[in-house]
């Protein structure tokens, strides 16, 4: 006899019978990848995705690979993160790659060092006024503004003017997008001050990432902005009869989407010591994708950003794997399609299977 | 007039050229079950928006628990201490029963404006309370509503209005999509209401519910209430000559 548990009213359950959490069926996905990769590895090219082969290395992982392969999504994951309580409270945002350029732009010009190698900096933007080598606070500050007004107006729009999320950062987009080439006339903005290349140095963008990962996953599990956001992407109606402020709750999750956006273009500007207007191109597409894959549903409500950094996870394995069988970067871009595509298809049988048994 | 929970006067509501509702007079009293009833459109469902502030109404006045009163909006009305349970359930789908009970009203543990750390231990405690003296049946508390049936849903959502200590609950069309014995239960805790005197305003099309629930019928035609009786003065068909429209004019309580 199944163990059950008394409930309210007499009633009792099952406990043991509790349905799966999402993100484990996506967990199990990335080692089913991961499996793969090795699989063919060891058949096709004798060599192992997961393990070390090196004699002279004496670690039981491949920890170069690991490394590459949580390092290459970890400025998109930051921008997943926002994009992932956008899409849970019932929203989409397609302008986060370009406040990525936008605000590598702007925050690298306050970040500039005044001579390169005894020369004045060639690049710099602000050297007649004197702003260079400025404390790195400074181009963090001016980042984290950037994204607080981008946000700001996006939110606003939807909030306000009830454009569709999908237009009102389609346009951002674009904006953005022309604000971060208008900036410099077109011109890269390069030699960032030490302090400044030490944020998105090494590991760091995955400390970042990691940190702000957990810091959200707190946020959406414990407080109230988070219970608000499941509320308005499961029932908007509901939420404002109940008496949320659904506006301002929207006009805030688009100004923290905003924010991890150009906290994002601080880590990779500092990352390449450069800032170029073309920075973030197609990253808003990948950060919806991580949280597709991570079992986000599109239609809100449901997801977590556990499950956005597992997604980000599968992102980078499949890169890494492909880089690891010699395959050409093209057939990347392609799978990756595909595997969202798959994503979604496999979260619409997901709920069908559940109603049919409700 | 003390023992008057409610009161309307000429309640008036338009939209753009159409009279939803016109010159509602409307009064509860303590303890008191009121049906309203009529055909669609009939101006059901406005009068309660009116009340409830969902929408502001063109004009009138209300009156609600001694004072009169205008309210800003849904919250208002509700912190007031008018609870109501909407036709359309405003429940979320994803979120469990105590996230729906406490839904826009959560109870914090530390203020921190909008990162304010939930209690969750102290919504579930209160949520089981509310469930017992409501006598609703919910297996398990942490399933998101979206897996249980209409039955539980409407309980849930009739639930959080007895979780919080209102004056006056209005439901509209509660067992509408409800099979028999899910309708059973939902009366049930009507009656547990009534029992416990809190006033209550139903909207139902169920002429058999509105006899077996109910002290007065109130009943709507064209944006006006065409009738107000003591349940004991009337029957159904007299009821429905006046949904009809076959009956006209107000009927007044005989004194």
């Amino acid at each position: 006899m199944a163990q059950t548990t008394h409930g309210v009213g007499g009633l009792s359950y099952d406990a043991k019978k509790r349905t799966w959490p999402a993100e484990f069926n996506v967990f199990l996905a990335l080692i089913i990848l991961v499996g793969a990769f090795e699989l063919i590895g060891r058949v096709f090219l004798g060599d192992s995705f997961l393990f070390n082969t090196r004699a002279n290395v004496d670690t039981i992982f491949n920890e170069a690979r690991l490394q590459i392969i949580i390092l290459q999504v970890s400025i998109v994951g930051i921008i997943a993160i926002g994009v992932t309580q956008v899409i849970i409270s019932g929203g989409i945002d397609l302008s986060s790659g370009s406040i990525v350029g936008a605000t590598a732009m702007i925050a690298m010009s306050f970040a500039q060092v005044a001579t390169v190698n005894g020369n004045p900096n060639p690049k710099a933007m602000f050297l007649a006024q004197g702003w260079t080598d400025l404390p790195v606070i400074v181009p963090v500050l001016v980042a984290i503004g950037c994204g607080l007004l981008a946000g700001l107006v996006n939110g606003s729009l939807i909030a306000y003017t009830r454009i569709p999320p999908f237009i009102a950062t389609l346009g951002m987009m674009v904006t953005a997008r022309g604000i971060a080439k208008w900036w410099s006339k077109g011109q890269p903005i390069s030699f960032p001050t030490e302090s400044f290349a030490a944020i998105g140095k090494g590991l760091m963008p995955v400390i970042i990432f990691i940190s702000l990962a957990i810091l959200f996953q707190l946020i959406l599990s414990y407080t109230r902005y988070g219970k608000h956001c499941y509320a308005i992407g499961s029932n908007e109606d509901a939420a404002r009869m109940s008496g949320i402020n659904v506006q301002n709750h929207k006009i805030l999750v688009f100004v923290i989407a905003g924010i991890l956006a150009s906290l994002a273009a601080v880590v990779l500007s500092s990352k390449n010591l450069t800032a170029q207007a073309g920075m973030g191109v197609m990253y808003e597409l990948d950060a919806i994708a991580m949280a597709v894959i991570g079992g986000v549903s599109l239609s809100g409500g449901r997801g977590s950003i556990i499950g956005t950094v597992i997604g980000a996870l599968i992102f980078g394995v499949i890169i890494s794997g492909f880089t690891f069988l010699r395959l050409d970067a093209y057939y990347q871009e392609m799978v990756k399609g595909v595997i969202i595509i798959g994503a979604v298809v496999l979260d619409q049988w997901r709920q069908r299977l559940r109603a049919m048994r409700a | 007039m003390s023992d008057i929970v409610l009161k309307t006067e000429n309640l008036t509501k338009y939209y753009g050229g159409v009279h939803a509702l016109e010159s509602a007079n409307f009064e509860l009293r303590k303890g008191e079950h009121v049906a309203i009833m009529g055909d669609n459109g009939a101006g059901k469902s406005t009068f309660v928006r009116q009340i409830t502030a969902v929408e502001q109404r063109t004009s009138g006045k209300v009156w609600f628990d001694g004072k009169e009163v205008n309210f800003a909006g849904p919250i208002a009305a509700r912190e007031a201490g008018i609870e109501t349970v909407f036709q359309n359930l405003a429940l979320a789908d994803d979120l469990d029963v105590p996230s729906n009970l406490f839904l826009g009203r959560e109870k914090v543990l530390f203020n921190l404006g909008p990162f304010s750390i939930l209690d969750r231990k102290f919504m579930r405690k209160a949520t089981e309370a509310a469930l017992v003296r409501t006598a609703v049946k919910i297996p398990n508390l942490s399933n998101t509503i979206r897996h249980m049936s209409g039955g539980q849903r409407q309980c849930v959502a009739i639930a959080r209005t007895a979780t919080f200590a209102s004056k006056l609950i209005i439901m509209d069309e509660p067992t509408a999509a409800l099979g028999v014995q899910e309708t059973m239960q939902v009366e049930n805790i009507i009656r547990t209401l009534k029992a416990n005197g809190e006033p209550l305003i139903l909207i139902s099309h169920n002429m058999r519910q509105v006899f077996d629930l109910v002290d007065r019928i109130v009943v709507f035609r064209r944006g006006r209430i065409v009738a107000n009786l003591r349940k004991q003065d009337t029957d159904g068909n007299d009821i429905v000559s006046y949904i009809t429209g076959a009956k006209t004019g107000e009927a007044e309580l005989a004194a």
